[in-house]
């Protein structure tokens, strides 16, 4: 089932499904902490929350390897989910299969761009996320995190992070 | 395990967590050296791209290191297997220990390594263990993008001025000799991939591998250059001074 997924009419029928559809809601919200605009399922990282022997494992997968906000991420799952009832909480890291920038949902490309952020794309289409033009150039590839490159538009002259295509 | 002339066991390479602990430790090694550089790289773009690439290396480290403890079933963390094994039993190729000289060596070094890298995450990423096929897989995309970079400067720096193409090639040089050893055993089938690339690239900066067949190696076997110890005593010194201690 999809991570965001809410109940709906004729799907729940006991109190732990209730429990896990409610503690999916509350893991599916937590955000990244160095693009806030992006929950967990907007980046497409959250891949399962069940319950399993009373305790509440969430699973999700790593983005880059040099990601340090992943650790952050874990403790936020945990202390959402501590706030909203859930006491026994495991946060499982599965690296297979790899995550990949693709896995970004639709809304959280245009929270993205709306972010100021250049949504994942191949470098002929990434566009300016202020004027929307489409002839930015690369300042360096390497930017201020590991999922950043740093470009600037060649029409406004805004320089602009790009979400690596990864 | 066979007994050593130091009295510490040599891992046999055949050994699943041996393989994941060498690969691992290539990475915690480069990550280490790499984050040397920071505050001191030539420009702010290049420190922020050293510091990328060796929180990527570091990265790719720490999921080998846990995987391999999982493997090995006893209990050790990613900490205990980073921090707490001396250098006989680190099995990082030469390469990566070598001091980071000046920037054109780092570079040098980068390329070769990457290079090797790219051909080791894409075998990997069919690999039958789906926990070491998903860190490959991964591995893979950030190795391709590292070996864009490295490519770009060796280039720019072989092809640019009298004393950056003296630098550069002073450093393929030094550094050839500690190429061979990535490729010992199974690893064989990476090298014609790896020298194809290699050759354009030296043949587009223009510089030239060296005549001098001398090749060293031991540092898969735990057998390292005297640079590996005073590396893991200044990485390891908090854990070794202070044991357990956690942040």
């Amino acid at each position: 089932m999809d991570a965001t997924q809410l109940p709906g009419p004729g799907m729940v029928t006991t109190t732990a499904e209730i429990g896990v559809l409610r503690a999916r809601q509350v893991a599916a919200s937590v955000v990244d902490p160095e693009i806030p605009v992006l929950s967990v399922a907007d980046l497409g990282i959250l891949r399962d929350v069940e319950v399993e022997d009373g305790r509440l494992r969430v699973t999700i997968t790593p983005t880059y390897s040099g990601c340090p906000a992943m650790r952050q991420i874990e403790d936020d799952l945990r202390l959402a989910l501590g706030a909203a009832g859930f006491d026994e909480v495991e946060v499982r890291m599965v690296h297979s299969p790899a995550w990949s920038s693709d896995w970004i949902t639709p809304e959280g490309r245009r929270k993205l761009a709306s972010f100021g952020i250049a949504p994942p794309g191949p470098m002929d289409d990434v566009l300016c996320p202020r004027c929307d033009s489409d002839s930015p150039r690369m300042v360096a590839r390497f930017g201020s995190t590991a999922c950043k490159a740093l470009m600037v538009c060649s029409a406004c002259g805004e320089p602009f992070d790009h979400f690596k295509e990864f | 395990m066979s007994p050593s002339p130091l009295g510490a066991p040599t891992p046999d390479p055949g050994d699943r967590v041996t393989f994941l602990l060498a690969h691992a430790d290539d990475n915690m090694v480069l990550a280490q050296r790499l984050g040397e550089w920071i505050s001191k790289a030539p420009e702010l773009e290049e420190d922020i791209a050293l510091g990328n690439i060796a929180l990527d290396h570091l990265g790719v480290a720490r999921a080998l290191y846990t995987h391999a403890g999982e493997v090995e079933g006893l209990g050790r963390t990613e900490d205990d297997l980073a921090m707490r094994r001396s250098e006989r039993d680190f099995m990082s190729a030469l390469l990566v220990e070598q001091p980071n000289g000046d920037f054109a060596h780092t570079m040098v070094r980068a390329l070769f390594f990457d290079a090797y890298q790219v051909e080791l995450w894409a075998d990997l990423a069919d690999s039958v263990d789906p926990t070491l096929a998903g860190i490959a897989a991964r591995a893979l995309k950030e190795a391709r993008y590292h070996l864009r970079h490295s490519s770009a400067w060796v280039v720019r720096l072989g092809d640019g001025t009298g004393e950056s193409h003296r630098r550069a090639q002073d450093a393929v040089g030094a550094l050839w000799r500690y190429t061979a050893e990535l490729f010992e055993g199974d690893a064989d089938s990476y090298r014609s991939g790896w020298q194809k690339r290699i050759v354009e690239v030296l043949d587009e900066a223009d510089l030239i591998i060296p005549d001098d067949p001398y090749q060293r190696s031991g540092g898969r076997r735990g057998f390292h250059s005297e640079h590996l110890g005073h590396l893991l005593a200044e990485m390891q010194w908090m854990q070794r001074s202070y044991p357990g201690l956690e942040w």
